[in-house]
């Protein structure tokens, strides 16, 4: 009685979750819905007296071979989906029907079929439990097709290995190589490397731009990627420097106090910015702030 | 309980993994398809061996487990390999040897 309850509380799981990898859209979507499936059928093996495969199942598929899949969906692209375009004329249609006629065919078979009421039950066949009596089988009577598996095993390992491994045709260009080319191209400027992004009291990331001795961004700092992507911030928003308008109208404490914990860092990393050009700065950075 | 409803679901399962492998495109799609028919062809295996009171039956399915895992590794090693030279997991871009 529990056992039928159970079946029919999950097989509709198990068939919806196959049905949402064959109309999902998208490949995760499709890969989580099998999930679904092989978890159900987990169960189903349990609740058979197959307790070890029903792990197996659990720990191999839905947690090694899942996720194997999952990593590819995320190589290959998660956005990924198919065109709905038939590349063959009725190839959809053809294909309903043959699976239609494959579940009548077979369904017709099992139910007619004379099996019985009853199944025999494993008690029999694993006396010590069901763990020991395949350990019994797989180093007994199938340890030979044991060991075969297991060198292919490791021939796919080693397959993968070849197929997804690539040679690098032109050496890795050393530190001294990119040295030779910056000069080459004419940019001796940048011959020790690009300027580091900016290090502000309330930011410390590389999306912020660092400030040259004249207070503007220094372009060169970020990465142009994040600019294209449109993920740079404005250093402006970090780089507090309090005009004289804002200290003689005592708008804050916190912008001296931001101005304290910045000075440390203005000091040493842009000394031309520091106080002596304040009047002429002021003007600049208080109009872009305004 | 009858072993009939399980073969049954077995059956549907492996049905609708069929027709996933005849018409879905993305090569990813597709590979899942089939491994949703083996896992189908277990559940008719375990379903039989408790039916005949045989652990055989347990032990095909733990094999034909195994077989799947290394099929596995080496067609998505494959499908990583088309997606980098052809930049698509579809199975329709794969046709250089069509005549």
């Amino acid at each position: 009685m529990g056992e039928e309850v159970l079946f029919w509380v999950m097989s509709p799981f198990a068939v919806l979750g196959a049905l949402g990898l064959v109309f999902a859209r998208k490949a995760v979507h499709g890969a989580l819905s099998l999930a679904v499936t092989m978890i159900t059928l987990a169960v189903f093996y349990i609740a058979q007296e197959a307790p070890f495969l029903g792990v197996v199942q659990v720990v191999v598929y839905t947690g090694a071979i899942m996720m194997l899949f999952l990593f590819v969906i995320m190589l290959v692209g998660v956005e990924s989906s198919d065109s709905r375009v038939e590349t063959i004329r009725g190839q959809r249609g053809s294909a309903a029907l043959a699976v239609l006629g494959v579940v009548l065919l077979l369904t017709t078979v099992t139910v007619r079929a004379t099996l019985p009421d009853e199944p025999t039950g494993m008690a029999q066949a694993t006396p010590d439990g069901n763990v020991a009596g395949i350990a019994d089988l797989i180093f007994g009577t199938y340890v030979w097709a044991f060991e075969v598996v297991a060198a292919l095993l490791i021939t796919a390992a080693v397959g993968a290995m070849t197929l997804t491994h690539r040679e690098r045709i032109f050496h890795r260009p050393s530190q001294r190589d990119q040295a030779i080319r910056r000069f080459r191209e004419g940019r001796p400027e940048d011959a020790a490397g690009l300027p580091v992004p900016g290090v502000y009291a309330r930011h410390n990331a590389v999306d912020t731009p660092a400030l040259l001795p004249d207070g503007t961004p220094s372009e060169a700092s970020i990465n142009r990627v994040l600019v294209a992507r449109g993920a740079a911030r404005s250093s402006e928003e970090f780089s507090h420097r309090p005009t004289p308008g804002d200290i003689e109208a005592g708008t804050s404490e916190t912008l001296s106090s931001a101005e304290g914990a910045d000075q440390p860092e203005g000091e040493t990393d842009e000394p031309a910015a520091a106080a002596p050009e304040l009047g002429g700065d002021d003007d600049a950075t208080g109009g872009e702030r305004a | 309980m009858s072993p009939t409803p399980y073969l049954v679901l077995s059956v549907i399962l492996f049905s609708i993994g069929a027709a996933g492998v005849l018409t879905r495109r993305n090569a990813l799609v597709a590979f899942m398809c089939v491994e949703l028919m083996l896992n189908a062809g277990n559940l008719a295996f375990v379903t039989f061996a408790r039916m005949h009171g045989n652990l055989d039956g347990q032990m095909v399915a733990f094999f034909v487990m195994v077989v799947a895992a290394a099929e596995v590794v080496v067609g998505l090693a494959i499908i990583v390999t088309i997606f980098r030279t052809r930049r698509s997991a579809s199975v329709d871009d794969a046709s250089l040897l069509k005549l």
